[in-house]
């Protein structure tokens, strides 16, 4: 099993990020063993980038990228590794109710295309600056967005088979 | 005179009604004469909207789901959530269950191997390896069957150890297996690894750097073959894999036949994992005492785990219900596939086939 607590590697990289990512004014704290940091919807993109290019963060991998429906907010979670550490980092950024945009991560991360363009189809979420932002996994013109907590799983729609 | 003449990119529709796009994906071809000018894959064909699912079904209820995403991996991603699940909740499965849950997964990686070993020397335009590959891959397909009762979606590991207890023959049905298993793995290297036309098919081509194999968010053997050496059973190890010894293969070039070459290595590292997990596997339980209902604290995790395909991982947010508030999957294929449009340009079309088998993609969980 996973070690349930944050080692010394954790906090150490805590501080580091504290550091490096001063100005843009990161909540840190940990969830279970990992480091977890809040950003402003307004920071990430800058946050990011310096997160990717910064030598001793060097968060060159963004192994998923999530949005939870919270109710009357959305969060995009993205986690992020660095092969070159190997160690690990959670940022989450709260959008403001109602708000459904956010700045794209694709040109930094190339990997993190689909899951934007899916993010887009089930959730809603408009990513700036994606270079072709469109629906994935349904097919366009599909109403609504299922994964948010609004949609029901059944009834809304017969499906033709 | 040809000079002269004007040419137009034509459009090709690859699939998806097409058996080498192993199951329904679409490529969309932009071809100039014989040569690839750009691709788009189009995905969402077996979208199933099990991440939706998930959120109105009880924990245990999805371990079915998880069968069906990588079904060719089925116990690597019953893993996968059981052990977001034992994270969030404390849990610590018995010794016994460690073991035969690591068995499971590595005769899954050797059988999920073996299917692509087939299919890709099916998409070469060979079709004696799928033989070669079918006839190990049964036998061990047999011995899982023994285990848990069925071919495929074994619903087997349970959140906190597993449903049963392994039949009093698995061992000794293992230890006859596994000397026939390595020949086995040794006949398909023969048969194709170094065969020139083999060769002259897939080495050097769809290259990618490790660089840039990892902005792209490779994982698994795709990624190793770019010579980065990222497996989760080491860089962040889970059950009892540190107590185990196996070497992690890297190829050089991040081509095809690296792509390929990493596999067949593999499938001999997992003999040599299940051959020790045989020879310690304690006595003993192989359920923790669990409660009758899951019910989580509130909180979420993620976890990852190396499936055969790569990094599988699970993102689990828990607002202390009987259900999962938001279960997002993070499937190997989905993101391995990603790098497809970036490969397929300046291809030639007859190797379109062969770029897209060597990825090793399972559309169940790319489109989930």
């Amino acid at each position: 099993m996973d070690a349930r607590e944050p080692g010394d590697k954790q906090r150490a990289l805590a501080q580091v990020v504290e550091r490096v990512l001063a100005a843009f004014h990161p909540q840190s704290g940990t969830i279970l063993d990992e480091l977890v940091i809040s950003l402003t919807p307004q920071a990430v993109k800058s946050a990011c980038q310096l997160a990717r290019d910064d030598p001793e963060l060097a968060f060159d991998y963004l192994r998923c990228l999530s949005v939870v429906d919270l109710g009357n907010t959305l969060q995009v979670v993205y986690h992020l590794y660095s092969t070159r550490h190997r160690h690990k980092m959670v940022i989450k950024v709260a959008l403001p109710p109602g708000e459904r945009r956010i700045s794209s991560v694709t040109p930094l991360w190339p990997g993190a295309d689909w899951h934007e363009r899916e993010a887009y189809d089930l959730f809603g979420v408009t990513f700036e600056g994606h270079p072709k932002l469109k629906p994935l996994l349904l097919w366009e013109g599909f109403p609504g967005h299922p994964l948010l907590k609004s949609y029901p799983v059944s009834g809304l729609e017969e499906v033709p088979g | 005179m040809i000079g002269r003449l004007d040419t137009v990119d034509m459009m090709v529709n690859m699939g998806p009604q097409h058996p080498s796009t192993h199951g329904v994906f679409r490529m969309v071809l932009t071809v100039d004469g014989e040569r690839i000018v750009a691709a788009e894959p189009v995905i969402g064909y077996l979208h199933r909207g099990v991440e939706k699912l998930c959120e109105n079904l009880t924990y245990r209820q999805i371990v079915p789901l998880f069968d069906r995403m990588d079904y060719l991996a089925d116990y690597n991603n019953e893993l996968g959530l059981a052990l977001a699940l034992e994270k969030l909740m404390g849990i610590q499965p018995p010794r016994r269950a460690e073991f035969i849950r690591v068995i499971l997964c590595e005769l899954t990686r050797i059988t999920s191997h073996m299917m692509f070993y087939g299919s890709f020397g099916s998409d070469a335009g060979v079709t004696t390896p799928f033989i070669y590959a079918f006839r190990q891959r049964e036998e061990v397909q047999q011995v899982l069957e023994s285990v848990s009762g069925v071919r495929m979606m074994p619903n087997y590991i349970r959140v906190g150890g597993l449903r049963e207890d392994v039949p009093a023959d698995f061992s000794e049905r293992l230890s006859k297996l596994l000397p026939k298993l390595r020949q086995g793995i040794e006949e398909c290297d023969d048969l194709l690894t170094r065969n020139e036309i083999m060769l002259a098919r897939s080495a050097g081509l769809a290259a990618i750097s490790g660089k840039e194999a990892i902005a792209y968010g490779l994982s698994g053997p795709n990624l190793r073959a770019s010579g980065v050496a990222e497996d989760i059973r080491r860089t962040q190890p889970y059950s009892i894999y540190p107590e185990l010894e196996f070497d992690v293969p890297l190829g050089q070039n991040g081509d095809i036949w690296d792509r390929y070459c990493i596999r067949l290595e593999e499938m001999r590292q997992s003999v040599k994992i299940v051959e020790q997990c045989l020879e310690k596997m304690p006595d003993g339980p192989t359920m923790a005492e669990m409660p009758k209902a899951l019910r989580p604290p509130p909180g979420e995790v993620y976890v990852c785990a190396e499936n055969p395909r790569g990094d599988f991982g699970v993102y689990l947010v828990s607002q202390g219900g009987d259900k999962p508030y938001r279960l997002k999957v993070r499937a190997p294929s989905f993101c391995n596939l990603m790098v497809l449009e970036r490969l397929l340009k300046g291809c030639y079309v007859a190797d379109c086939v062969l770029v897209l088998g060597s990825l090793d993609i399972v559309l169940g969980e790319v489109d989930r």
